[in-house]
């Protein structure tokens, strides 16, 4: 491994010139000719029955080639995990996202003038906006076939026995923590062009993150439309950001699909920023009840979570995030005792979707600011208490995940270092410091009945290679990190390995980015692939230098005995070789890896990823007792990721995952009131700027996991998971307040100094 | 009533008929089929639209259209020369790393541009300063004022 010339270096992105010269091209920049273009009404009433639709005016609008309602729409056609969401509403809407009819037209300009012009009658109802409310016996229900407001998706783990635990331990802390609806803010926003052939096969334009699944989504649409057997084609355009936003197919999807087909014109539909707001599925908020123990040493005994998730007027992706919630609540730290129960539960608010750590940074909110109320009650220096319940390689958690590589203890040693832990703790001047860890997958995870990811290398006659793989790259890298693996194996100059990476009708299976899985499973694909052709290269070279291939290898794109320097032979010269004889051939080969993880047992148990990812992240920060301001003066962000494939796009994952989780900790919140949000637009809605970054490091830990493609593990998801406990506990280090509800706002920060004031004043 | 309109446009002078109503973005993006320049939220909120109008970065979706008249504009396509190599600023962004899902990037280079044309060696604060109306929702910042520090330096 010392002798890596790509792997390992900080390589630029491939795509990197595209982007920065202004020619990459996002859906926004796409046309096709003939393109109409699509806009969708929405509801006026988060919870409303619909009394009357009449749409005659918009169709007699100049320029308008079709309006469409949910009469237009197969009869029981859903989408959603649950199935529970009609693409367009009739008789009752939900949630003020509830797509009512849609417009295509000559233009977004006249589309948007028809949609004007529909009237929509609604008799309003009572709706349910706060998850506990929803619970209650005689609350409005949501969807009245449901007959509850609960989903019928019973999350409970039990490992051990907690309650035998509670009477062993020492210490106990039990407290409440709360996060608020949080979104994406992809700066390119949502959209598709749905365009369909003569035989009404479809191409679908797209910004997905999981072109395979979606694909087989619109299969289904098409065969609800009566469309038997068509075959469906996913394009990628660039993607303009995606943090699990477009890990769900949506209802301007099968809109836009349906336009196409009453038009047979491409139809495009794009979100505008408001829409990109309140029509696309956030992070869902939470109410967290848990309780910790530990024993007289500090070894924690148990740790006990209920929850309860605002899963929103329909059901995506965000009402699995439990499942991933239970991987820290299983995991993080040795806890030999652990039940967690949660529930989703139906409003009249916008529905939850998947976001950049899956519900971890919700859960580990709630365990890390827990752990340090725990350390203060046993009285042990909270990253005293964290190191001695570290994980380690070896250990199997009680949810059995089986622990391979593991640096957390490293990453908390850096952290205790770089931050000067020991001369910071408790100091006083409204000055603290606070860390809090975690644990993600790290090496796939197998929530579908496949985790896998093909590829496919072909080579040229110059010895220059295309690969085809079923990873989709949405800005993290994934194309150039895949690259460089390739040209390692091979090796070959990286600019001589051209990526492929966004179509469904060449690019192979893959299930998706999320679970920060990319590089680790498209990784080990591409690994596979490339490995598979060099041996056909060696082959064929030893034939040609008269050698065994076992004593040739390759560089700089040439073949050459390792025992004999002088024999050579530039690749492309063998494989022309290969190429112009009778009976020739060209290579290609294909690799397909599922990792060895496991699916979930009945009780939630089993190994669900491959290897693990820790970090540990740690704040120093300055809070203004007038104003309530939290200033981050110093941030340290440490990540075990295995090995670092490319350091320098490494690093951009854990900055921009970093200042996520500082919008998360300190500012970010999507206010609904009664359904409506309240501020949808980045005036309103709290976004770091460049203003916001603190002085930031990013340590990178390597650990060199033994199933990971030269060593690496995953890094998409985890740099946003510590940061908002790690700042609560350092705000409460400085200034003795304890904030158990995100966002920690300057209101909230000055109201608990007051409140403590009175206290300790009484 | 569409209104004729003359500026120069990455360099070159630009004659053209425009409805009044028009932002400088549309202009760009829908009739001159200059897509490199972005629209993130259409209201001066988040910088993917910034162009460059005698010498002063600008959201162009706010702009309107025929303000630009006999005006010097420069876009994301006209800061690469004519033999196709790119613009310091735009080499360190692909070198620094401060390029991810790369919707940003034009408009916040159209900023930096704008605050290197103006001041050869911009503090860090000056850097900040002069992006803080750009949004970027991947790179946590940190890459991009690296890559602006880098393009400044090399001059």
């Amino acid at each position: 491994m010392n002798n890596l010339t790509i792997v390992g270096k900080k390589i630029p992105k491939r795509d990197a010139p595209l982007k920065a010269t202004g020619s990459a091209v996002y859906i926004q920049d796409l046309k096709i000719p003939g393109m109409l273009h699509g806009k969708i009404l929405y509801s006026k009433y988060p919870h409303a029955r619909i009394t009357g639709l009449d749409t005659s005016m918009a169709e007699k609008l100049p320029g308008v080639r079709a309006v469409v309602t949910a009469s237009d729409m197969p009869a029981n056609f859903r989408i959603g995990v649950m199935k529970d969401n009609p693409p367009l509403k009739t008789g009752k809407v939900l949630s003020i996202r509830d797509e009512i009819a849609a417009v295509a037209a000559i233009s977004p300009e006249i589309a948007e003038e028809a949609l004007s012009l529909i009237k929509v009658e609604y008799e309003e109802l009572p709706g349910t906006f706060d998850p506990l409310e929803a619970m209650k016996e005689g609350a409005p229900l949501i969807h009245e076939e449901a007959k509850s407001n609960i989903l019928k998706m019973p999350w409970k783990l039990v490992c051990g026995d907690v309650e035998a635990a509670k009477k062993e331990s020492a210490f106990i802390v039990e407290d409440t923590f709360s996060t608020p609806w949080v979104t994406h803010c992809c700066l390119g926003t949502s959209g598709c062009v749905a365009q369909l052939d003569a035989k009404n096969n479809l191409t679908l334009y797209s910004n997905t993150q999981i072109p395979s699944l979606a694909q087989n989504d619109y299969i289904e649409a098409l065969n609800a439309f009566g469309l038997k057997g068509k075959r469906v084609r996913i394009v990628q355009s660039v993607i303009g950001g995606a943090f699990g936003s477009k890990l769900d197919t949506y209802a301007y999807e099968y809109i836009a699909i349906l336009l196409a087909l009453k038009t047979r014109k491409p139809v495009k539909i794009v979100f505008s920023r408001e829409e990109e707001f309140f029509a696309t599925s956030p992070r869902q908020c939470t109410i967290t009840k848990i309780s910790h123990g530990c024993d007289k040493e500090g070894r924690l005994t148990f740790r006990e979570m209920e929850m309860v998730l605002d899963n929103g007027a329909y059901t995506s992706w965000g009402a699995t995030t439990p499942s991933v919630m239970m991987l820290p609540i299983s995991s993080l730290y040795k806890v030999p005792n652990v039940k967690y129960v949660a529930k989703c539960v139906y409003t009249n608010n916008t529905y939850s979707q998947a976001m950049r750590g899956y519900g971890n940074p919700q859960a580990t909110f709630a365990i890390e600011s827990s752990l340090d109320q725990l350390a203060e009650k046993a009285g042990i220096d909270p990253y005293e208490l964290r190191l001695k319940n570290a994980n380690e390689p070896g250990e199997i958690t009680p949810q059995r995940f089986k622990i391979t590589s593991c640096g957390m203890k490293e990453c908390i040693d850096e952290v205790v270092k770089r931050l000067d832990w020991k001369g910071k703790k408790g100091k006083g001047g409204n000055r603290g410091v606070g860390m809090a860890s975690l644990i993600h997958v790290g090496g796939g995870a197998r929530v579908y009945k496949s985790d896998g990811c093909g590829t496919i290398i072909k080579m040229d006659d110059f010895g220059k290679v295309d690969v085809f793989t079923g990873a989709s790259d949405i800005g993290q890298g994934s194309e150039t990190i895949i690259a460089q693996i390739v040209a390692e194996v091979l090796g070959i100059p990286i600019d001589d390995v051209n990526v492929i990476n966004n179509d469904t009708d060449i690019c192979p299976w893959d299930v998706g980015v999320h679970a920060s899985r990319t590089t680790f499973v498209a990784g080990n694909a591409a690994l596979g692939a490339a490995k598979k052709i060099k041996a056909q290269i060696l082959e064929i070279a030893a034939k040609l230098l008269e050698e065994e291939p076992a004593s040739l290898d390759i560089k700089n794109g040439v073949v050459f005995s390792v025992k004999n320097s002088e024999k050579t032979i530039p690749l492309g010269k063998a494989l022309r070789k290969l190429h112009y004889t009778l009976g020739g051939n060209m290579l290609m080969a294909e690799y397909f890896y599922d990792p060895a993880n496991e699916n979930f047992d009945k009780e939630f148990k089993g190994n669900l990823s491959v290897s693990y990812a820790y970090g540990a992240h740690g704040v120093e920060v300055e809070v203004d007792r007038e104003t309530g301001k939290v200033k981050i003066l110093n941030y340290i962000a440490a990540h075990d990721v295995g090995k670092a494939i490319n350091p320098m796009l490494l690093e951009g994952q854990i900055y921009g995952g970093g200042l996520m989780g500082l919008g998360y900790a300190l500012g970010e919140k999507m206010i609904y009131e009664k359904g409506y949000l309240k501020n949808g637009n980045f005036l309103d809605y709290k976004m770091p700027t460049v203003k916001d970054i603190p002085p930031v490091q990013a340590v990178i830990v390597e650990t060199d996991e033994k199933d990971g493609p030269f060593g690496a593990k995953g890094i998409g998801e985890p740099g946003l998971v510590p940061t908002a406990p790690a700042i609560a506990n350092a705000i409460y280090d400085a200034v003795g307040v304890r904030i158990k509800d995100l966002p920690i706002t300057p209101e909230k920060v000055l109201a608990a100094l007051r409140e403590k004031e009175g206290q300790t004043h009484k | 009533m569409k209104r004729e309109l003359t500026f120069i446009l990455n360099g070159e002078a630009v004659t053209t008929e425009v409805d009044p109503q028009w932002t400088l973005l549309y202009l760009l993006r829908e009739v001159l089929e200059l897509t490199g320049t972005k629209e993130g939220c259409g209201y001066g909120e988040c910088g993917a639209c910034t162009v460059i109008i005698d010498g002063q970065a600008v959201n162009s979706c706010l702009f309107p259209v025929m303000e630009v008249e006999g005006k010097r504009v420069t876009t994301i396509e006209g800061i690469t020369s004519k033999d196709g190599s790119m613009h310091p600023l735009q080499t360190a962004f692909i070198n620094e790393g401060a390029v991810q899902c790369g919707f940003c990037t034009p408009g916040m280079i159209m900023s930096a541009k704008a605050l290197l044309d103006a001041k050869d060696k911009p503090t860090e604060d000056e850097i900040k300063e002069a992006i803080e109306g750009n949004l970027c929702r991947c790179t946590g910042y940190v890459k991009i004022i690296d890559a602006i520090k880098s393009a400044a330096g090399g001059r």
